[in-house]
């Protein structure tokens, strides 16, 4: 059976490109790039050449890029790195729609170091307030971090301006940019950002590898302590194969930008719209504009999500959900909670993220399997009758 | 993914027993949207208290489809005063086991019996004993002591995994815990 991948913001294909280039590294070019010899040195280069690609991307420096093992360390870098470097202030600034990476690592830090976090909340649109998140900044305030892009709904924060109330007011300012980059520009000199996460997996590059950007003149403490690698600030021998493979990753997603923003915002626009025409009683989840272009959540009133996706798995097709029964968990995601989404619709919920290797085909695959899987649960369910919500 | 056998998937998959049914004299209800799954038993109960048919109309992920359609097959055939006495683990072995984080849908079907065989014989189930611990899930504190005896509950997780309580907003967890270790104190 032909699979159907619409499940990128969990985790993408490593792109063919990316995989030639590494392999060599894992082969005949094993040498370490610190060493003092020739051999070594000529994987030196080729790390210096990806280090280049992945500051090109992002608009930063080489000197900027420190290589981490994922996007999760790389958020935990920034923010013990933060607190290290204000020690007397007490107090972060968040959203309450962040990823696990960040929320949980605050929530951490409000137990065990007396940390007060400001959790800023969303609309049911999924946008920040922004008034109250201005008016919590103080001179109390280690760190404001934000989520560039939402990974369940796609909804955009805007970085720009909280970046700039921020360095008004004197904080450092985070933000995990793993779900935004390679489907939107990322400058960080633009933005004005002082701290910056990327995860390879994300943009087509392997699993293991992540980048934190930390702004030039920012003291910066080790959050893995070691050798001189990274410029001392990130000990452990380089993960040469996968940070040649990032580089070729964010030369790709640069290159793809102008068509992550037409055809597969088409595909995606195309999905979304169908099912809402083909399904009665379904409705998107967060803001329609300020919105991913390959991101679409969409909830199914009176089903559950952990059954629509059994179902549509039998068909080959591959999303996620924001429901509850697919983790430990029972409630709803927190995502979906936060921005007050009904039950009804909340369980319910079905994220399909797109890539460029989407097709027209594929969506239409999608959506005449899914129809007959909603019309099948919505008739075993206790809350659907005569073609509605009971 | 959970690690489902292949007669939960087979239940899932094709339900046994979909649907409102058609002369039934008992129905019994319970879970809600807002829980994320919830069940509708029917029962069709002739005199001598024997279950003709029974049918299910449910909410929820797979194992809670499955665990519906399994109660259904159990039941079928039982009196009353059997189909009293079956259990949640009945439905769970009938189905070969379910996952530990996903007994409460086992749980759920053995409730909506409960309340089936209570409303055939007209009796009014009276206000739960005990004092409400999970606000969302409607669980007392006697339930949880029962749970954590009959089964042996050890985690505040393994509470939630049975009974859903602690399950939702959280903020009963410290008291579910306060719970468990009252139990493990009187032994």
């Amino acid at each position: 059976m032909n699979i159907i991948y619409t499940d990128n913001n969990a985790t993408t294909k490593v792109a063919d490109e990316v995989l030639e280039e590494m392999l060599p590294y894992f082969g005949e070019l094993y040498g370490n790039p610190s060493s003092m010899h020739t051999f070594g040195d000529k994987v030196g280069k080729k790390l210096k050449q990806a280090r280049q690609r992945v500051a090109d991307f992002i608009n930063a420096d080489p000197d900027e890029i420190i290589f981490t093992s994922c996007g999760t360390e790389s958020d935990n870098a920034a923010i013990f790195s933060a607190i290290n470097a204000y020690p007397e202030k007490k107090h972060i600034i968040t959203s309450n729609v962040e990823h696990p990476a960040i929320n949980n690592l605050y929530k951490h830090l409000e137990k065990t170091q007396g940390y007060a976090v400001t959790y800023v909340p969303v609309d049911k649109k999924g946008r920040l307030n922004l008034a109250l998140l201005y008016s919590s900044m103080s001179d109390n305030t280690a760190i404001a971090s934000f989520m560039w892009a939402n990974n369940e709904t796609g909804v955009l924060f805007p970085i720009a301006d909280i970046a700039k109330k921020a360095r008004e007011k004197g904080i450092l300012f985070h933000t995990d940019a793993v779900q935004a980059a390679g489907k939107l520009p990322i400058d960080v000199k633009a933005n004005g950002v002082d701290m910056l996460s990327l995860s390879g997996h994300k943009i087509h590059a392997p699993k293991g590898i992540g980048v934190l950007y930390v702004k030039k003149g920012f003291k910066f403490s080790s959050f893995l302590i070691g050798g001189h690698q990274e410029k001392g600030r990130r000990g452990g021998t380089e993960n040469t194969a996968s940070i040649i493979g990032l580089g070729k990753a964010c030369e790709l997603a640069q290159k793809n930008l102008p068509v992550m923003n037409t055809r597969v915002r088409e595909l995606r626009d195309y999905l979304q719209n169908q099912l809402l025409e083909k399904i009665p009683s379904c409705s998107v989840n967060g803001d329609l504009e300020q919105r991913l272009p390959n991101t679409v959540s969409i909830g199914f009133d009176a089903v559950e999500g952990e059954s629509i996706l059994l179902m549509l798995d039998r068909e080959g097709i591959c999303a996620s959900s924001g429901s509850a029964c697919t983790s430990g968990s029972l409630d709803p995601s927190h995502v979906l909670m936060a921005m007050e989404v009904p039950f009804k619709s909340a369980h319910g919920s079905i994220r399909f993220s797109l890539s460029h290797y989407n097709t027209k085909d594929e969506m239409d695959r999608i959506i005449t399997a899914l129809v007959p899987v909603i019309q099948k649960l919505r008739d075993m369910s206790p809350f659907w009758k005569d073609g509605r919500v009971v | 993914m959970w690690d489902y056998t292949d007669a939960v998937k087979d239940h899932f998959l094709k339900p046994r027993n979909v649907g409102e049914l058609e002369g039934a004299n008992a129905i019994g209800e319970t879970g809600s949207l807002n829980c994320g799954d919830a069940l509708k038993l029917y029962l069709k109960v002739n005199k001598n208290e024997r279950i003709l048919d029974a049918s299910f109309m449910t909410f929820g992920c797979a194992s809670a489809v499955a665990s519906s359609s399994a109660l259904t097959e159990i039941i079928k055939g039982m009196t009353l005063d059997e189909a009293s006495k079956v259990t949640n683990d009945d439905i769970s072995d009938y189905l070969g086991g379910l996952p530990k984080e996903k007994m409460h849908c086992s749980v759920m079907g053995q409730s909506a019996l409960k309340k089936a065989i209570a409303n055939f014989r007209g009796v009014q189930i009276l206000e739960k004993p005990g004092e409400m611990v999970c606000e969302c899930f409607d669980v007392t504190d006697l339930e949880i002591i029962d749970a954590v005896k009959a089964n042996d509950l050890k985690t505040t997780e393994d509470v939630t995994n049975y009974l859903k309580a602690g399950g939702g907003c959280g903020k009963c967890l410290e008291r579910i815990e306060q719970v468990i270790e009252s139990v493990k104190a009187k032994g």
